[in-house]
């Protein structure tokens, strides 16, 4: 799957995925945080939520390739779309590596 | 002639065995198949028993959804052949998009491990053709991820086209519209939260769990309950 350039520059993206409940979705854990803290002091708190962080290195000829590919696959598997939403943040090149 | 059920085992399944003696117990031939295979070698039907698939790592079901068996399993569900997900064979078969919704993380966060009380609120899947229709069985759950969610178009389908199977009395951890199994539209795909196979003989409390795979290995033999299956020209 997905384009993978040849005799080209192949740079490292450190690609960050966040995954978070859909909003609307009951999310327990956030909830249960959120009357922790509550508990501790600090009732001003709303809209707590817990995801996940999940973060990968990703071999692409440019940001975009780099964005395209992750994005598949966080519909083909890091997220569910029935319950959660996802984010991709793609900072920068990491490293450049020559392809033969 | 006896019925061959697979049994899929995936890395941390743990109630494949069950499943096996209780088939067995009703006369079926038993196979369990390793989640490697690619072949379900001319079985007639297919459980995906609880446990822990893949250590449940991403999400329950995420990865075990592309163990090289699951080509198999799929191409027989599309077949019309008999599926059955338990618990977490449930999850699983939600995340192959063989079955609608997802299930989440127990509402309150509790980890639930009882018997429970469910109703056969439809008989068209084949795991609960043979049962009484409005029938109430005594089934233990054991989950921490059993809150079955979808939006509310396929809520709404799931209702019009009676494919909520079985649904619970007293609902243990916070799924929509208190739905404790469904199916798929042709009936011969079916998940379900609570176990059947630990309800095989009075001696463990109740042995409600029987109609229900019975049911599954009777569909397989008589074709007639399964529309699908006939169909298919199984």
């Amino acid at each position: 799957m997905g384009a993978s350039g040849t005799g080209t520059d192949r740079h490292r993206f450190a690609v960050r995925v966040e995954v978070t409940p859909r909003a609307g979705i009951r999310d327990p854990e956030g909830a249960a945080i959120e009357r922790a803290l509550a508990s501790l002091g600090y009732p001003d708190v709303t809209g707590v939520h817990v995801g996940k962080l999940i973060t990968l290195s990703v071999g692409a000829t440019d940001p975009e390739e780099a964005r395209h590919r992750v994005d598949e696959m966080c519909r083909r598997l890091l997220a569910n779309p029935v319950i959660e939403d996802y984010r991709i943040e793609v900072p920068g090149e990491v490293a450049t590596e020559r392809v033969p | 002639m006896s019925v061959r059920v697979a049994i899929v085992q995936f890395p941390g399944t743990n109630c494949e065995l069950d499943v096996a003696h209780v088939c067995a117990g009703l006369g079926a031939q038993p196979e369990i198949v390793f989640h490697r295979e690619t072949s379900l070698a001319g079985a007639d039907a297919v459980v995906l028993p609880g446990g822990f698939a893949h250590g449940d790592y991403l999400r329950a079901g995420a990865i075990a959804r592309f163990s090289p068996v699951m080509d198999a399993v799929t191409a027989f569900a599309r077949a019309g052949g008999p599926v059955l997900g338990i618990c977490n064979g449930f999850q699983v078969l939600c995340e192959a998009g063989l079955l609608p919704g997802a299930l989440m993380r127990n509402a309150g966060l509790r980890f639930v491990c009882a018997t429970v009380r469910v109703r056969v609120d439809s008989t068209r899947s084949v795991l609960t053709a043979a049962a009484e229709p409005g029938s109430v069985l005594a089934l233990p759950v054991n989950h921490f991820e059993g809150c079955y969610t979808c939006d509310d178009r396929t809520l709404a389908r799931l209702r019009d086209t009676e494919r909520v199977v079985l649904r619970y009395l007293e609902n243990p951890n916070g799924s929509l519209d208190d739905i404790a199994g469904v199916c798929n539209e042709d009936g011969n795909v079916v998940g379900v939260m609570p176990h059947p196979e630990r309800a095989g003989d009075p001696l463990l409390g109740s042995d409600d769990g029987l109609v229900l795979l019975r049911s599954l290995c009777a569909g397989v033999v008589g074709g007639e309950r399964s529309g699908a299956a006939v169909a298919a020209g199984r």
